[in-house]
């Protein structure tokens, strides 16, 4: 018997099907094609059993069943279709709405709400319950993340994902009954809390209680003002999704389409952030040489993902020297767009507008941080995500799906294949080796695809040999994983020369900026983040160029402005430093025995 | 950030001794509960920084600290008086009388349910049931029970603790 799993019978809506054991009644119907409704339930995430939409009837159970937490049994009777139980789910899904606002004609989510679609499926087509409504405030203070608990319905997904793939636990749920609110602890503002702004919570509410802090109204109002240069940028990732929000299944890499729809929106010059990971990677790869040299700490770990990076300082100050000095490739492109491009066009950087479009809600935060300011304005002036520019070109009235494509523009428009597979996790280390075995070894490597650190495993660990050294690396994406890889380097100081983190599951194409998952998939969805991530490493095979030290542009770039990586120049501009943070909740001499 | 800053050091490290033996315990997590009620008999309420300190010492997020300690009516939030009083609003009670109770302490008091007095000397509170029925109706006042209340007795009960301060 060992590892076969045990069959049984079970007879669904008056059919009998044979399934397997030790599965619960959800598992086994959506195998066989019946989809029964359901709210709370996420497939990544504990079971919550809260919201009972997914109830059943089984035969010789006094009570409804709720089919996501139930497992199935040899001989069970299961109706999920009948006219009983299709009224208690009705009246379910209506007791929800009646303490919900029903504003949906003015609701960010219309269109793409759990909780719409759910009504719509139930058949509900007029209020029965009229009763007292929850009423409270929004919480504004985050650069990234609005909560808006009028419109929760207390599924307690946000508090799941926070805590059990995240492990960030910013989020709980407070008092009880009827007065159940989701909320950071204390009911502080979300802007001093532990919250690391990954926006993972918006990607799986079902509702608009968690959304991104909305740039688009002043982006277009900026775009309107003819007397700025309006500068945009755009990540990996959001090629590689984009397409979902439109319509279309994961995985269609569409920069074309991306970069044709910002001109028409009105941007004078549109850059690609893949320029940028490029030069990241110059920078990254020198100072990895210079570490493994003996200058500098190591295991050496990415600073691309800003979630991390707040991470990192709450959770992790002892080890904020083992942070990469490199700023992301987002605030390296806007330096210089506001520097090396200023002086290019002979422009007043005051007049610039720096915009990124962004796969993540945490680059709001980014953007907002001090060190990245030049003179108290920012380097990213805005920063909207794929969700957001996805709703921009509707409003605009450009037609996506068949606008002809169009090229980027220089001098920041090209990038190697290195450079795009960023958005995947993993692909900065790989983008990464690519590059220092040549700069350390002088020799070009050409077995360039390096499998053990593609995929969407957790963790994932490797080693390259580089001359005489061998390097160790590890990967990890989401992050509870990368706690746990932290925990380990930290307890193995020698274990790993290079670590790449990202903040987000899969990496940036499972950003919490990305498209909100469409009536046939759901967040976190690995098909999906395998298919975005597909697209990719697509794009990277087609390019000619697939090592960020062979762009031409990057080498222009050195030559006529930047001198060399960890020049001077590199220094000021594309450098930064990160230092230890306490948000309540956080005793910094109790995290170092964590 | 100092977070300990204000928190009184002889009964903070009363808590801290108590939660050391209580982080040897198998499933130390499910202690959270009576480290609380032990944190509130010490503190008299909890206060986040308390809940900062329980949070670091169990190494249980606050999020879920705060959960638990806004769910359960027991656990006080802000500083109490030195006399809580309890009125019974169970049915037996009820029926006995127990709004005039009430709204004879309200009156002595000017205080509302929840509140508590400026001299930071009593607190009122509303429970359920106390398992005194016979006595209906009644009230708490820490952990005594006064039964069979009229408006008069409540009043000369209140004006005894006063005097005693």
């Amino acid at each position: 018997m060992n590892g076969e799993v045990r069959k049984i019978k079970i007879i669904i809506n008056n059919k009998p099907y044979e399934v397997d054991a030790g599965q619960t009644i959800m598992q086994a119907a959506d195998k066989l094609g019946f989809h029964i409704p359901r709210l709370c339930y996420h497939p990544k995430l504990s079971i919550e059993g809260a919201c009972r939409v997914c109830i059943v009837q089984v035969e010789g159970m006094r009570n409804y069943v709720a089919s996501c937490a139930y497992p199935v049994s040899d001989g069970m009777k299961i109706f999920t279709n009948t006219e009983e139980i299709r009224r208690a789910r009705r009246d379910i899904v209506e007791l929800i709405l009646d303490n919900h606002p029903q504003d949906c004609h003015t609701c960010e989510r219309d269109g793409i709400c759990e909780l719409q679609r759910l009504a719509y499926a139930m058949g509900i087509r007029h209020r029965h319950f009229e009763g007292e409504r929850k009423r409270y405030p929004k919480d504004l203070s985050s650069f990234s993340v609005v909560r808006n608990p009028e419109k929760c319905i207390l599924c307690g997904r946000c508090v799941r994902i926070c805590s059990e793939i995240q492990k960030v636990n910013a989020l709980g749920q407070a008092h009880r009954g009827f007065q159940t609110v989701v909320m950071p602890a204390y009911n502080m503002p979300f802007s001093e809390s532990v919250c690391s702004c990954c926006g993972q919570c918006i990607n799986v509410c079902p509702t608009a209680a968690f959304v991104e802090k909305n740039s688009t109204q002043e982006l277009f109002a900026k775009l309107s003002d003819p007397s700025l240069i309006k500068v945009a940028q755009i990540a990996p990732s959001v090629r590689a999704a984009i397409g979902e929000a439109f319509g279309l299944p994961p995985g269609r890499a569409m920069e074309k389409e991306c970069a044709a729809a910002l001109r028409k929106l009105g941007f004078d010059y549109v850059f690609d952030t893949p320029f940028s990971a490029d030069l990241t990677i110059m920078e990254e790869a020198s100072e990895l040489l210079e570490r493994l040299k003996g200058h500098g700490k190591l295991p050496m770990i990415t600073s691309c993902s800003s979630a991390w990076m707040k991470c990192m300082e709450q959770f992790y100050p002892d080890m904020i020297e083992n942070i990469s000095t490199c700023k992301s490739p987002m605030s390296m492109q806007s330096a210089l767009v506001k520097t090396y491009f200023a002086e290019k066009i002979k422009a007043d950087p005051k007049k610039i507008l720096s915009v990124a479009v962004m796969c993540c809600t945490a680059k709001k935060y980014e953007a907002a941080r001090p060190e990245l300011c030049t003179d108290g304005v920012p380097d990213t002036d805005i920063v909207v995500t794929t969700r957001e520019f996805a709703w921009m070109v509707k409003s605009a009235g450009i037609d996506f799906l068949h606008i002809p494509g169009e090229e980027f523009d220089h001098p920041m428009g090209r990038s190697s294949g290195a450079g795009v597979i960023f958005g995947a996790t993993g692909g900065v280390m790989e983008a990464a080796i690519r590059t220092a075995y040549e700069l350390y070894t002088g020799e070009t490597l050409m077995d360039i695809d390096i499998m053990p650190v593609r995929g969407i495993t957790g963790i994932k660990e490797g080693a390259v040999k580089m001359g005489d050294v061998e390097v160790r690396v590890a990967v990890a994406h989401g992050l509870g994983n990368a706690m746990k890889l932290l925990d380990i380097a930290k307890k193995d100081p020698n274990r790993y020369h290079f670590i790449e983190i990202m903040g987000c599951p899969g990496g940036c194409i499972g950003g919490g900026g990305q498209p909100y998952a469409d009536s046939n998939s759901i967040p976190l969805d690995e098909d999906c983040l395998r298919a975005r991530a597909k697209a990719l490493y697509g794009i990277d095979k087609d390019k000619t160029i697939r090592r960020s030290n062979e762009n031409p542009d990057i080498q222009r770039l050195y030559k006529e402005f930047l001198g060399k990586p960890l020049g001077e120049k590199s220094h000021k501009l594309l450098h930064t430093h990160y230092a230890p943070k306490s948000p309540r909740g956080i005793i910094a001499e109790n995290m170092k025995v964590r | 950030m100092n977070v300990t800053a204000g928190l009184d050091k002889n009964k903070l490290d009363e808590l801290k001794k108590y939660m050391e033996l209580r982080k040897k315990e198998e499933y130390k997590e499910s202690y959270l509960i009576d480290i609380l009620h032990k944190a509130q008999g010490i503190f008299g309420y909890l206060n986040p920084q308390v809940m900062d300190e329980i949070s670091a010492a169990m190494n249980i997020p606050t999020a879920h600290i705060w959960g638990v300690a806004t769910f359960y009516h027991y656990f006080k939030l802000k500083p109490c008086g030195k006399y809580i009083i309890s009125v019974c609003l169970g049915t037996a009670c009820y029926v006995k009388g127990a709004e005039d109770v009430l709204a004879t302490v309200k009156k002595e008091l000017g205080i509302e349910l929840g509140q508590t007095t400026q001299d930071m000397l009593f607190t009122l509170q509303e429970t359920r049931c106390l398992g005194a029925c016979g006595l209906a109706p009644v009230m708490m006042i820490n952990d005594k029970i006064y039964g069979e209340l009229t408006r008069q007795k409540v009043t000369e009960i209140i004006k005894d603790l006063r005097q005693r301060g």
